[in-house]
């Protein structure tokens, strides 16, 4: 298994071999980890990348300022209730769902939007930069306001999104190890009983039953899964199969891999099927909207649909959560003319 | 807060989610008469101490009542084993756990001891487990479970900043060995057997010399 590596293209580990040991057993000993962990072993050709850590950022041979820029990109990221009210209207930090600092592989590491991007994006329908990209992420999933793009909040964020691809060519054409949440296969039957019972045995202890997390004077230590502190019904992580592979390979914290594919399913449908802060994309009426994004988007989340136990449609409603609008001037279309 | 079927909950056959004791209102006043009877080990400003070489008896100056609580209940029940500590949980009835509790934690904490002469590699190393974790080794930063500055998270996790080196190093110690388990769901099991000996020891000096008060 683990000979294969050798072959795979090793990146950042060359840049970033630490200490005594060599790039490939830097490499080996991280998927080691990984595999022992439960998560599968890349496949043949593909990408697999170590991002640099704040630590290397302190050793590397780059600008003193570049690298202030980068350690406040970082601290927005993993702090990023420090933009509370102005940009950020819920729990969220950026690493409550990009796990360890955005680094980690089946937690959506985000340094490949730096070397995929600009390029085309189904959910908007044009071509997205990497300040869109992040643009996206405060929309829906802090229900917010993005920074300005160009701004010094968005060039910090930037910066340290590029700063952990180092070393990674632009526009690979090998497909991403770890890339996103990738999804455990979809069982036959979910059950929304079952999720309730799996969420309150597992992970309420953190979460809470109410779904409503905790927070410790102003910062986030546990986010809310949904309610107005969460996520709104626009973001990636309300479709069905984002959820279950969010969760079965990163939750309950420390334990990735630990709950049965049913499980980590019956769960997601559980959170997927509780109220939460309305669709930026919303038209003023639920089904319209759902029609309307389906194709794209909410034909994988329970968005519109009635719940089971007490008969009400989801998202039915007006509530922006926090904030006191619905779309922030961000969400355009481009025409590129 | 769903309904209990009453006779269950009398019998107390309902398991009860996460923390939750059916515990009594505690009354710091009548907890301090208590406490007279900890003082020998825990100190009467409940700092404890850190004793080199030996066991070392942990602050509850300042910690949470419902952990707090829990623990006396879990030795009690057996669930946590401590020679020295069982006899005195076993003297105690609910309503004196909950009393000494909330006498213990309305104290103010005290600062950790242990650690002083560890060097800057070292405390380096524990200031990252602490605070990001080493996710490289798939190490979750305890400030993940146990809130900004290590000091607590609600009724969850409980303050480790300021808490003294021997008593953390040995609490990580048991749990990588498997003699403490009362944790729920395993959290903390889980995040102390990743752990080398060298981190363990990095992380309880570091944490000691920290401040265990909110600012
Ligand atoms: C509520 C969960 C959540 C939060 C909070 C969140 N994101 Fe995301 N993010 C996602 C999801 C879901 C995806 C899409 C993953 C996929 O492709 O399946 C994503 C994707 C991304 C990507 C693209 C990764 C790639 O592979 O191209 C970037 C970059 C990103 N997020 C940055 C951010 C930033 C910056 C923040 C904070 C402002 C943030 N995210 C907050 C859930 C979240
Ligand atoms: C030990 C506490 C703990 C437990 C138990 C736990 N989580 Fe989490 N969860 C966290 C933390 C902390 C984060 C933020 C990520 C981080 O800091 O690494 C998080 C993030 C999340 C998120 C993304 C942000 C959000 O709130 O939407 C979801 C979804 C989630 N957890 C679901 C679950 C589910 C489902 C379970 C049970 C199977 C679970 N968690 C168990 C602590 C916990
Ligand atoms: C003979 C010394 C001794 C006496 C007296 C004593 N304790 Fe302890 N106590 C300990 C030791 C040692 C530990 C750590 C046990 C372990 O390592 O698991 C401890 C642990 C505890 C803990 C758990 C703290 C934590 O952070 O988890 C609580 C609570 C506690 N004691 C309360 C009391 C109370 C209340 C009394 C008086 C009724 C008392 N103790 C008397 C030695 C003592
Ligand atoms: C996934 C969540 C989680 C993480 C991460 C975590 N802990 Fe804990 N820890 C807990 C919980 C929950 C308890 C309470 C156990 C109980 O109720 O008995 C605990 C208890 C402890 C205790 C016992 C405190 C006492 O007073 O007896 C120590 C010491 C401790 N943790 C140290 C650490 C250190 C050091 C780290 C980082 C290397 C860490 N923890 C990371 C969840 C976590």
């Amino acid at each position: 298994m683990i000979r294969r590596f050798f072959c795979i293209a090793l990146i950042g580990a060359i840049l970033f071999s630490s200490g005594l040991l060599s790039a490939d057993e830097k490499t080996e000993k991280y998927i080691n980890t990984l595999t022992e962990l439960g998560y599968p072993a890349p496949e043949e050709n593909q990408l697999v990348h170590i991002p640099p850590t704040m630590e290397d950022l302190e050793e590397a041979d780059v600008h003193p300022e570049l690298k202030r820029v980068i350690r406040r990109g970082y601290d927005l990221f993993t702090n990023t209730q420090q933009l509370r009210g102005e940009n950020v209207f819920n729990n969220m930090d950026c690493s409550s769902c990009h796990t360890g600092a955005g680094r980690m592989p089946f937690s959506a590491p985000i340094w490949p939007a730096a070397v995929t991007l600009p390029d085309f994006r189904g959910k908007n329908g044009h071509v997205n930069s990497l300040e869109e990209r992040i643009a996206g992420c405060f929309t829906y999933s802090m229900n917010g306001k993005p920074p300005e793009y160009g701004s010094d909040k968005m060039v910090a964020l930037t910066a340290y999104h590029s700063w952990l691809a180092t070393g990674v060519e632009m526009y690979p054409d090998k497909p991403i190890y770890g890339r996103g949440f990738p999804a455990p296969d979809r069982p036959e039957e979910l059950s929304y009983s079952r999720g309730e019972q799996g969420y309150n045995e597992k992970c309420a202890v953190c979460h809470s039953e109410d779904g409503s997390g905790l927070q410790v004077g102003n910062q986030t230590v546990f986010p809310a899964p949904w309610g107005d502190g969460s996520n709104n019904w626009g973001a990636g992580i309300v479709r069905l199969f984002t959820a279950a592979g969010f969760i079965k390979n990163n939750m309950p914290l420390g334990q990735p891999n630990s709950l049965s594919d049913q499980q980590a399913w019956d769960i997601a449908y559980y959170i997927s099927s509780q109220e939460r802060p309305q669709d930026p994309r919303y038209t003023g009426d639920v089904e319209e909207t759902r029609e309307k994004y389906g194709p794209t988007f909410h034909k994988h989340s329970r968005y519109g649909q009635i719940r089971e136990v007490d008969g009400k449609r989801l998202g039915d409603h007006e509530n922006t959560g926090e904030k006191d609008f619905l779309k922030p001037d961000t969400v355009r279309s481009r025409t590129f003319e | 807060m769903k309904a209990i079927p009453m006779i269950l909950a009398v019998l107390g056959l309902v398991a009860q989610p996460g923390f939750a004791q059916p515990a009594p209102e505690g009354n710091a006043e009548r907890g301090a008469e208590v406490a007279a009877q900890c003082t020998a080990c825990h100190q009467a400003d409940g700092s404890g101490k850190h004793i080199e070489d030996g066991e070392s008896w942990p602050r509850l100056a300042g910690m949470n009542a419902a952990y707090l609580a829990k623990q006396l209940h879990d030795f009690q029940e057996g669930t946590r084993q401590n020679a020295a500590m069982a006899p005195f949980a076993n003297m105690l009835d609910d309503q004196q756990i909950a009393d000494v509790a909330a006498y213990y934690s309305q104290m103010e904490a005290t600062t950790g001891q242990g650690g002083a002469d560890a060097d800057k590699a070292t405390l380096e190393r524990g200031q990252k487990l602490a605070e990001r974790g080493d996710w490289s080794e798939y190490i979750v930063g305890c400030a993940s479970c146990h809130g900004p500055g290590n000091r607590g998270a609600g009724d969850v996790a409980p303050g480790i900043a300021g808490q003294h080196a021997g008593y953390i190093e040995a609490q990580l110690q048991a749990w990588k060995a498997g003699s403490r388990n009362n944790d729920p769901q395993d959290l903390m099991g889980s995040i102390a057997r990743r752990m080398s000996d060298d981190d363990i020891h990095a992380v309880a000096v570091w944490l000691a010399n920290q401040n265990a008060a909110t600012e």
